[in-house]
């Protein structure tokens, strides 16, 4: 590592597969990449994708805009791992010396990166929430803590490259890109030597979950610790399919059990949502969960407390209890489908 | 082979439950967090019942390891209630500052200290800074395999492991052997209630306290100084809204709302 603060080096980003796609963040941080290259007077922008039979993966990135794409592509490098994965990383990284690398915060996103960090001895900001590469060329990295309460600049001034993971649904993806960039094949066997090998994946299990997702929904209906119970829990997931939207939770209601898994929690340790109307119930509004749903269109929250400070994260406020307003609502919505002609059934 | 020795790396941190008052002095830009009493860190309760778990399977040693300044060792004595042999404190002025590689070079060599060991439990992340940085980093400053988000774990007398992580949607399972450092999930299990029994028991166990001098760190890695990370400016994130009141009994409430609905386009 030169750790040469103010040269204009390579952005990079670090790519991840999922079931043979990429996964949504790395695109979401190969348009941040992008953006921030061309608000900086443009500098390379590359990807880097490990694994095993990837190369159409990697002309995937190559056509979203990445000058660059180097590809790790062995047998052993699928499933990930972080002894192989970050034994090639950290090889590639300290050969190209990157300005700038970019990690997706995913489960493991957030190993990779803190592995490679302590191989390199550079600084890495955790589930960053913005990013900002500012014009003496260091890199602002938005990070929270206390719960969301506290948002700190973190930067890292003397080592290179500055490294980042980045929390899933902060950035949009690219569009497509009107020229193609190059995938650059590596001797991945070469950056295996002399690695060693100490875990093995031996099953991975993907369950698809239920209902609609949380992320990409337009109507995201959630549910707090003031929903009381699974029984008025089904109520949420009702109005939910009824606007073809999906069901999210808080931390307290996640841990009480009453929903379908850690999938639907929106907040600083789980999701962030950009539904264009979120209706919220029984929320009490800690900075935890109001964090994730900051970009949602409009912000409808019903809770009994007058004084709840969700209120003062939300557009409209209802001052009453969830188990008045969703029926009422699921009612008037059928009636509007129908038409307005007909009567509700009474499913 | 009787047992195996497990350490556990535990965090005093202010209590989660008054996040809500912390405040950004506006004068300094400084965190004011008074008033706040510490606690142990809630996912290190979960990695302290794993550890207890298998010592109740295989016997052998459970060392709880924490770098916090020696006023907290009230919090490490409550940690000891729940169980464990002993405590070792890593508190030295110069540790102050240090960003998660600094940290993970001090726990590091606070393992060192109480080696040999053969596993390594931390809670996945801390509920203050939450980077899920340090079981990885302290993995590869000891040189030993090292996994995050672990929700199962089963580790065999012969030392071979196989454990459960949380991907998106799934889980992976992993085969290993130790030594090892684990981050785990508070899906893992539940922590035990502490027993007056244990509360007593806590008061005869030892807890030692090592400054950088003992430790044999390098100064010039730990701290401010030898951390690579520094923090700039300090904001409350804001999310306010213009927070309009929907005044009327219910059917106007929800006519209000089915309005909404339909000027974004989401109904009808």
């Amino acid at each position: 590592m030169t750790g040469a603060p103010g040269r204009k080096g390579a952005i990079w980003i670090v790519a991840e597969q999922a079931g043979g796609k990429l996964a949504p963040v790395s695109l979401e941080i190969l348009g941040q990449a992008l953006r921030m290259a061309r608000e900086a007077g443009g500098c390379e922008v590359a990807a880097v994708l490990v694994g095993k039979d990837a190369g159409g993966l990697a002309e995937e990135l190559a056509l979203f805009g990445a000058d660059k794409v180097f590809l790790a592509d062995d047998p052993r490098l699928e499933p990930y791992q972080n002894d192989t994965h970050g034994a090639v990383l950290a090889k590639l990284i300290a050969r190209e010396d990157p300005e700038v690398v970019l990690f997706g915060a995913s489960a493991c996103g957030e190993e990779l990166a803190p592995t490679v960090a302590a191989r390199l001895d550079t600084g890495l900001g955790a589930h960053c929430t913005d990013l900002d590469l500012k014009a003496d060329g260091l890199l602002m990295m938005g990070v929270l803590g206390f719960g969301g309460r506290v948002h700190t600049e973190m930067f890292c001034p003397a080592r290179r490259p500055q490294m980042a993971s980045v929390k899933p649904g902060m950035f949009q993806p690219p569009p497509r890109a009107a020229r193609k960039g190059t995938v650059v094949r590596e001797d991945a066997a070469a950056l295996l030597e002399g690695e060693r090998i100490r875990l093995r994946a031996v099953k991975v299990v993907r369950e698809e979950p239920e209902g609609v997702p949380l992320e990409g929904a337009e109507v995201v209906v959630a549910g707090g610790f003031g929903i009381g119970g699974k029984e008025p829990w089904v109520l949420l997931e009702d109005l939910a399919r009824e606007l073809s939207g999906a069901v999210g939770c808080t931390r307290p209601a996640l841990d009480e059990g009453w929903t379908s898994g850690e999938h639907t929690m929106i907040g600083t340790s789980g999701k962030t949502v950009r539904p264009k109307v979120y209706l919220g119930f029984g929320i009490s509004g800690s900075p935890h969960h109001t964090v994730g749903i900051k970009d949602a269109g409009v912000i409808v929250s019903v809770n009994s407390d007058p004084r709840a400070p969700v209120f003062e994260s939300s557009d409209y406020c209802v001052v009453s209890d969830f188990r008045k307003i969703v029926p009422a609502l699921i009612r008037e919505i059928r009636k509007v489908k129908g038409g307005g002609l007909r009567e509700p059934s009474p499913a | 082979m009787s047992g195996f020795h497990v350490v556990v790396l535990v965090k005093p941190v202010p209590d989660p439950g008054c996040y809500a008052r912390v405040e950004i002095d506006p004068a300094t830009g400084v965190l004011a967090r008074q008033g706040m009493p510490s606690v142990l860190n809630p996912s290190d309760r979960h990695a302290l019942e794993e550890a207890l778990a298998l010592q109740e399977r295989h016997g052998g040693r459970v060392t709880l390891v924490s770098m916090t300044p020696e006023s907290s060792a009230e919090t490490l004595r409550e940690a000891l209630a729940m169980g464990g042999d002993e405590a070792v404190i890593l508190s030295d002025r110069a540790f102050a500052g240090s960003d998660s590689l600094a940290t993970s070079r001090v726990l590091a060599a606070g393992i060192a200290k109480v080696a040999p060991f053969d596993l390594v439990l931390a809670g996945n992340e801390s509920a203050d800074g939450g980077t899920v940085h340090v079981p990885s980093q302290v993995g590869e400053l000891l040189g030993v395999a090292h996994l995050v988000n672990v929700i199962r774990l089963e580790v065999d007398p012969d030392g071979s492991v196989r454990a459960r992580t949380r991907i998106e949607n799934g889980y992976v399972e992993v085969e290993g052997a130790l030594p090892m450092v684990l981050g785990v999930r508070r899906e893992i299990n539940t922590p035990r209630y502490t027993s007056l029994m244990g509360v007593m028991a806590s008061q005869g166990k030892p807890i030692r306290v090592f400054g950088a001098e003992e430790l044999g760190v390098d100064r010039s890695g730990v701290g401010m100084e030898g951390s690579n990370m520094r923090p700039g400016k300090l904001s409350r994130p804001s999310s306010r809204r213009k927070g309009e009141r929907l005044k009327g009994d219910t059917d106007e409430a929800v006519a209000r709302i089915v309005g909404i609905l339909r000027a974004e386009g989401v109904l009808g």
